[in-house]
């Protein structure tokens, strides 16, 4: 018999991976830490106009670009002279399963079937699941849904919750879990019995469909304004919605428009604690995420995740949930819009940072998320007071995650907070250093320092003084 | 309570002990087994608390301790927030008093 013990499941990852996947990571590595990024997305990936066919074919994608004047008014109120850019943002809700991640689902969904698998399984407790089981359905696929859900007392948090019933709506299997990492061990066992594809939200096909999402941001702004955008802000928390995005807006000739990510700051909250998880309201677009996948993206469920964002990383902000919840309630009483929350963290750093921009620049909130019961800012905070978390106005500044969560007293409160490009480079150095295969030399090859550069969008200098933050020199 | 055969129907199942959990888990989330719920038709007649066999929504066969017959859906939108029920009007007042649009 099989043995089934943890650690034997995990020793059995990569060949569970490569079946899964239909994909051989072995041919894009270089040595050492280096592998072909590009050559993976352009050979694994379909290029920009295969994916607008695939995703014409299940409905996705073409979703409106909406400016929010009311939202640019109040920015503009709050400051100087001659400053406050117009915000617009893209109504991404609008997709079949309610957001922009039907975007991945179609493409992963698509490479499925055309290569003969009779269902696919995705690891996740966001958005993603729903937009997997939707899109299967439309190709005829089974989906398996495997979801982190309750803590221990059994009590789940109510934004998954409403994203579990979603899924069985549509029909898929849903594995519901407590908390821990081992949920990746009953994905792999539930991909080892079933030989479903693995709808990895990291592969070069769940990038590749974020792409027409970056290209339709451009060709909507140019068809209105004659321009590009000046700015795109991105949630952040894989790193593949900014990635993606980033590629897109780089295939459509916007290679100068600033791309900047932005996540809820939860720090000093353990994403592995049973205590710590129901004592968050974001379970998604955090900095629990965002921060150790962005400086070190290979910890996803793939040997090489796709999803790379300081290659594209022009700047990266936190803001707080309190003032998340403030702007999420701004967008449906200032704008009609009942959108989020979650997917409101863009939008929330895009009304402060439009107040350093000039009047006439254009900011682009890239995504908007369906709302509905659990998935709401009423059951987020109302589940945040059963739970112990103080609510009140008052200053962001204030805020602790886990213990309270402040509602800004004025509108200028709401401030982006500036994470250290420069630190999050060096760690990214720190972490790939302590990655190198044993045995490697002392010094980087050539193809080493070549791939390091484009990792943290560098030059050779660059790297080089951020290779001795990194070593502590 | 009984349960008839064909009913939509809730298992449990211990995935792993706390002795079997990842190296990697803090203590808190290490004193407590990973727990995993999955709802199906029943197969057989069966009792709350039995182990039993389920087929799930695409077919697959799993079997678990039956934890619950038809559960509801419990998650709502909570209570309006008092804190919340001004910012509108706040944003409104702060456009009018600029005059800038």
């Amino acid at each position: 018999m099989k043995d089934n013990s943890y650690a034997a499941v995990m020793a059995r990852r990569n060949e569970i991976m490569k079946r899964a996947l239909g994909l051989d990571y072995g041919e894009f590595e270089l040595g050492g830490l280096a592998f072909d990024y590009e050559r993976m997305m352009e050979k694994a990936g379909y290029s920009l106009e295969e994916v607008r066919a695939i995703q014409k074919e299940t409905s996705v994608g073409d979703t409106p670009l909406i400016e929010l004047k009311n939202l640019t008014a109040a920015a503009r109120a709050l400051s100087e002279p001659g400053r406050g850019a117009r915000i617009f943002i893209k109504d991404e809700a609008a997709n079949p399963s309610g957001s922009f991640k039907d975007r991945r689902a179609a493409v992963s969904c698509y490479f499925a079937q055309h290569h003969g698998y009779k269902g696919v399984v995705a690891a996740t407790s966001g958005n993603y699941g729903a937009a997997v089981a939707s899109q299967a359905n439309m190709r005829n696929l089974k989906s398996i849904i495997v979801q982190e859900l309750f803590d221990s007392r059994g009590i789940g948090q109510p934004e998954i919750l409403e994203k579990g019933r979603k899924c069985e709506a549509y029909g898929a299997e849903v594995l519901q879990l407590t908390v821990g990492p081992e949920l990746f061990y009953t994905f792999l066992r539930v991909l080892e019995d079933t030989g479903f594809f693995n709808a990895s939200l990291y592969t070069p096909f769940g990038i590749a469909g974020i792409e027409t999402l970056g290209a339709e941001i451009v060709s909507q702004v140019q068809a209105r304004f004659g321009r590009n955008p000046d700015a795109v802000v991105i949630t952040n928390a894989g790193g593949g919605n900014l990635t993606g995005t980033a590629r897109g807006l780089i295939k459509a000739g916007a290679a100068e428009t600033k791309v900047i990510g932005a996540s809820v700051d939860l720090s000093g909250l353990h994403m592995a604690s049973d205590r710590d998880f129901n004592r968050k309201s974001f379970t998604t677009g955090h900095t629990g995420f965002g921060v150790p996948f962005t400086t070190w993206p290979d910890r996803a469920d793939v040997p090489r995740n796709a999803a790379r964002p300081l290659r594209y990383m022009d700047r990266y902000v936190t803001i707080t949930q309190g003032e998340v919840f403030a702007i999420t309630e701004a967008l449906a009483a200032l704008e009609g819009l009942e959108r989020g929350p979650a997917g409101n963290t863009s939008l929330t750093a895009a009304f402060a940072i439009a107040r350093e921009m000039p009047e006439d620049a254009i900011i682009v909130v890239q995504e908007t998320e369906y709302t509905g019961a659990g998935k709401h800012v009423t059951a987020q905070l109302t589940f945040a007071r059963e739970n112990g978390i103080e609510v009140r106005r008052g200053d962001p500044a204030d805020q602790v995650p886990g213990k309270n969560i402040i509602i800004p007293r004025d509108p200028s409160m709401i401030r982006p907070r500036d994470l250290s490009m420069k630190d999050l480079k060096a760690s990214y150095l720190r972490n790939a250093l302590k990655n190198r295969p044993a045995g490697s030399p002392e010094a980087l090859t050539e193809a080493e320092a070549a791939f390091l550069a484009a990792e943290i969008k560098e030059t050779p200098q660059g790297l080089a003084a951020l290779l001795a933050q990194a070593r502590g020199c | 309570m009984k349960v008839p055969k064909g009913s939509w129907v809730q298992i449990e199942q211990v995935v792993l002990r706390p002795e079997e959990r990842a190296p990697q888990v803090p203590e808190d989330t290490k004193a407590v087994p990973l727990m995993l719920w999955v709802k199906g038709t029943l197969l057989e007649d069966a009792t709350l608390g039995e182990t039993v066999e389920i087929e799930t929504a695409i077919g697959r066969r799993l079997s678990g301790r039956l934890v619950a017959e038809n559960p509801p859906y419990i998650h709502g939108f909570g209570r309006p927030i008092p804190e919340l029920l001004a910012v509108g009007k706040e944003f409104r007042a702060l456009i009018e008093r600029s005059g800038r649009r």
